[in-house]
């Protein structure tokens, strides 16, 4: 029971949409930076996920990697999070084929999972987490899910798609 | 992302499906011809459909997980060319029993032990015919919540209990007593 309202406050501490998404500079190899406003004038999603190589998050990241694609129609952006080090994210990068960036959220530890609300304390790692930012730099969407489960992409599709000026619906009203 | 509802109802007229479309029970795979887990399932489905004869319908969807996957983009579409000379499920089998052996040579010596026009089968592997077939039930799935392999929809909701052979057989054997 206790962990399970726990949870539920956890929940409550992610930022919320119609918040400003908080900007964070990350590395994402030993010699390169991403920061979240070099992407302003497209969507970003960011995927928060405990750690490298553990089972779920595996499959969860192969998920967006896959559906790439389908983010694309709406330029939007996928970076993934979590606090292992750029070495480990470059190995898991390549164990997994990923075609998006992994950022390190190493130093200070877990810093910018805080700022949107979304560390875990106690076990010093990121919530599964997922936010759609707009094009002007506004959360649109925000979920925690539980630690152990896929969140999956149709919450982040569907949030895509509701998005008032997505680019897909400029260029068809244009048509 | 919490709606585990099938977008996209199983229909006999675009699915691959074995049984009556209207058992008391319709279980929906999403597969991927690669991956491990999948081809434990498909042992385990197999044993399912024997034991529930036509009081349930199964069907499959394709869910390829490419990057991590090589093969299985092509795996699918043999599959659905297979399927379009009527031996989707042989060739089904087939690729999961050799699942180490899935390069394009491989999948085209199993269209000739299925004995299938052979220039037909690879006109239409070599050309593609089916890849937007392979994308649409990919993204079917997306849509319906599938995070990875296999997925199962019962009577089009997602079953997220363990897919071992007892639960599982017991949980349609559950379904189909409860309706009929």
């Amino acid at each position: 029971m206790s962990t399970q309202a726990e949870q539920q406050k956890q929940t409550s501490n992610a930022l919320q949409p119609g918040t400003t998404a908080p900007n964070f500079t990350l590395r994402t190899t030993p010699d390169k930076s991403v920061s979240l406003d070099q992407f302003k004038g497209n969507p970003v999603i960011l995927l928060f996920y405990p750690a490298d190589f553990s089972p779920v998050c595996g499959d969860e990241v192969s998920l967006y990697n896959e559906i790439l694609p389908e983010f694309q129609r709406f330029n939007a952006e996928v970076i993934g999070i979590s606090v292992d080090n750029i070495w480990c994210h470059i190995a898991f990068s390549k164990h997994k084929n990923l075609r998006f960036p992994l950022l390190s959220d190493f130093e200070p530890k877990g810093n910018v999972a805080q700022k949107y609300g979304v560390y875990r304390k106690n076990d010093g790692v990121t919530e599964r987490a997922l936010f759609l930012v707009d094009k002007d730099g506004v959360i649109r969407f925000s979920y925690v899910s539980p630690i152990g489960v896929n969140p999956g992409a149709d919450g982040i599709l569907k949030a895509l798609e509701s998005l008032p000026q997505s680019t897909e619906q400029k260029r068809d009203t244009r048509t | 992302m919490m709606e585990l509802e099938l977008t996209l109802p199983v229909n006999s007229n675009r699915d691959h499906v074995q049984g009556p479309q209207k058992a008391p029970v319709t279980l929906l795979e999403y597969g991927d011809y690669e991956c491990p887990y999948c081809r434990q399932a498909n042992l385990i489905v197999g044993k399912a459909v024997q034991q529930l004869g036509n009081k349930m319908c199964f069907a499959f969807r394709n869910f390829p997980l490419t990057q991590i996957h090589p093969h299985a983009q092509h795996a699918a579409e043999a599959a659905e060319c297979a399927g379009a000379q009527n031996k989707f499920w042989e060739m089904h089998d087939i690729l999961y029993e050799n699942q180490q052996a899935l390069e394009d040579e491989n999948l085209v010596e199993y269209a000739g032990v299925l004995e299938l026009d052979m220039p037909r089968f690879q006109d239409d592997f070599y050309n593609h015919t089916f890849a937007l077939r392979v994308r649409e039930d990919f993204l079917s799935g997306i849509r319906s919540g599938v995070n990875g392999t296999p997925t199962f929809y019962i009577n089009g909701m997602r079953y997220n209990d363990s897919w071992d052979q007892e639960t599982l057989t017991k949980t349609l054997r559950d379904i189909i007593n409860e309706i009929v």
